[in-house]
């Protein structure tokens, strides 16, 4: 999953540093995701997990970094 | 005690709203030549320091009033009635405090000098804006130059209120050399650590009396003065909702202003054909029913600011359902003000489009013009847009 998580934040998150050497806590708006970047991959994860996120995670510290991230897909896809 | 209000018997215990209609007071007078002249509301902002109101959102134990958002657009409202240039720079000021207290408190640095803010009732200017990112409040190009426990930085400014009339600066730069735009920290800059130079002009339509001319900004001084949390949290959580319910509040002034005018001149007409229903009448009763729409729409998002920074969790604004609403505050606020102030202009004719007198609406027009641009609502308009793809209104 953290590798699918990975890809969209390489082309939808417009880091400034290559996704694939972030660690999974690293900060990704300091890493340079802006919040419009951050709506996209959003829109991305949604496609390609297939999940809509409820409006209590669209909150900025959800998308802080691919760990919350994966945390956040786990939960909503748990018993699928 | 200021003697002067030791001698009316007026008290600073007096509750804050009280104090800023006093301030309110003061600032009527002098709002024509501040706007004429385009020269800083400096009687205002004497009576806000003698009424103590620079302190109002500083926590009762630091020596202020611990005022809510509410109490802030409140007077924000009055004063903005008054004299819009007065309303925006204790708006722009508490917006700053607001940071201040929210993210730099409990660090002891920024501890001390709230309470210095309050016994000495400092003034903070804001310097976001920067030449190259133009109104992207999220992206800098100057950044922090760390030595040791020290830094330096420079930035060059396009506009920054009152900057030479304050007496801080809070501004925003990247972390380092080679951090992304995004990656923006705050920087507080008592007077004594920062230097303007090149100060531009500012010959405005309106909002003349806040003096936001381009500068430049070299600062100097010890790491203690970033703010500990990074802007991309700051700016969500506590520069944009506090800016966009205080301008909403000031800006309400200027319609209230606007409608109180013209209701004077209908029942002026009124007097004098009693029994007859003057002309304009209709036209008052619509702008009032505009005028509600947009009060209602304030203090509604205020209260609800209030109630969502009731418990410990700062990130309570950010949810993005309460985002899209502040948003839109931002953006209704902004244009009825022009259009109530326009309607207000229609219903007083002539008398309004005069530069003098009591029905005079030039003034409020032009400041309410500058509302639509003080963070373009495009901007706003394209972050809704985007955010509207991922909310569900559940
Ligand atoms: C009275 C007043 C006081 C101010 N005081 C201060 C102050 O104390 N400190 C400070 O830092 N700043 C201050 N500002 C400046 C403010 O923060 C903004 O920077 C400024 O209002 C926006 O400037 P702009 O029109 O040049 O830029 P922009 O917002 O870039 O707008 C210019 C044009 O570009 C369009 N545009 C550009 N990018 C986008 C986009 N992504 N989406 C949609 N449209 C876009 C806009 O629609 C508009 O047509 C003040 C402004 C005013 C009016």
């Amino acid at each position: 999953m953290i590798d699918r998580i990975r890809k969209i934040l390489e082309e939808h998150g417009g880091l400034a540093v290559d996704s694939s050497g972030l660690a999974e806590d690293a900060d990704l708006y300091r890493a340079g995701m802006s919040s419009h970047a951050s709506v996209n991959v959003m829109l991305a994860l949604e496609g390609e997990f297939d999940i809509e996120f409820p409006d209590r995670m669209l909150r900025a510290r959800v998308f802080s970094s691919a760990g919350s991230i994966r945390a956040a897909i786990e939960e909503l896809t748990a018993g699928r | 005690m200021n003697d002067s209000i030791a001698k009316t018997g007026l008290s600073l215990a007096d509750a804050p709203l009280l104090r800023a209609q006093r301030v309110a007071a003061v600032a009527g007078k002098h709002a024509a030549s501040v706007d004429r002249e385009a020269r800083f509301p400096s009687e205002s902002i004497e009576a806000l320091r003698n009424e103590r109101l620079l302190s109002s959102y500083v926590p009762r134990e630091l020596g202020g009033d611990g005022c809510s958002i509410t109490d802030l657009v409140r007077q924000c409202l009055v004063l903005g009635q008054q004299c819009a240039n007065s309303a925006m720079v204790y708006a722009m000021h508490q917006i700053q405090v607001a940071s201040l207290v929210r993210h730099g408190l409990p660090q002891p640095w920024f501890e001390r000098y709230l309470g210095k803010l309050a016994s000495e009732q400092l003034l903070i200017a804001s310097v976001t804006s920067e030449v190259g990112t133009s109104g992207d409040l999220r992206s800098s190009i100057c950044h922090v130059e760390t030595d040791g426990a020290g830094f330096k930085l420079r930035k060059d400014a396009t506009t920054i209120s009152y900057g030479s009339e304050a007496d801080a600066l809070l501004l925003t730069a990247r972390r380092a050399a080679n951090s992304a735009p995004g990656d923006q920290v705050m920087v507080f800059l008592p007077k004594e650590t920062y230097r303007l130079s090149n100060v531009g002009t500012w010959d405005t339509l309106g909002m003349r009396g806040t003096r936001s001319p381009p500068a430049l900004v070299e600062a100097q001084g010890s790491l203690e003065q970033v703010l500990p949390t990074p802007f991309a949290e700051i700016a969500p959580q506590t520069q944009v909702p506090f800016s966009h319910v205080l301008w909403s509040g000031l800006w309400l002034g200027i319609a209230t202003d606007a409608v109180a005018r013209a209701r004077a001149f209908v029942r002026a007409a009124a007097r004098q054909k009693p029994g007859t229903m003057p002309p304009a009448g209709l036209r008052l009763a619509e702008v009032t029913s505009t005028l509600q729409l947009m009060r209602n729409n304030v203090f509604d998002v205020a209260e609800e600011s209030d109630e969502r920074m009731q418990g410990s969790d700062n990130e309570s604004l950010t949810d993005m359902g309460f985002v899209l609403k502040m948003n839109n505050l931002k953006i209704s606020s902004s244009q009825l003000a022009v259009q109530i102030v326009g309607q207000a202009l229609q219903i007083c004719g002539i008398a309004g489009y005069k530069n003098e007198g009591k029905y005079s609406l030039g003034r409020q027009l032009r400041d309410a013009h500058s509302a639509t641009l003080m963070i373009n609502n495009d901007r706003i308009h394209q972050t809704n847009a985007s955010l509207l793809l991922v909310h569900k209104d559940d």
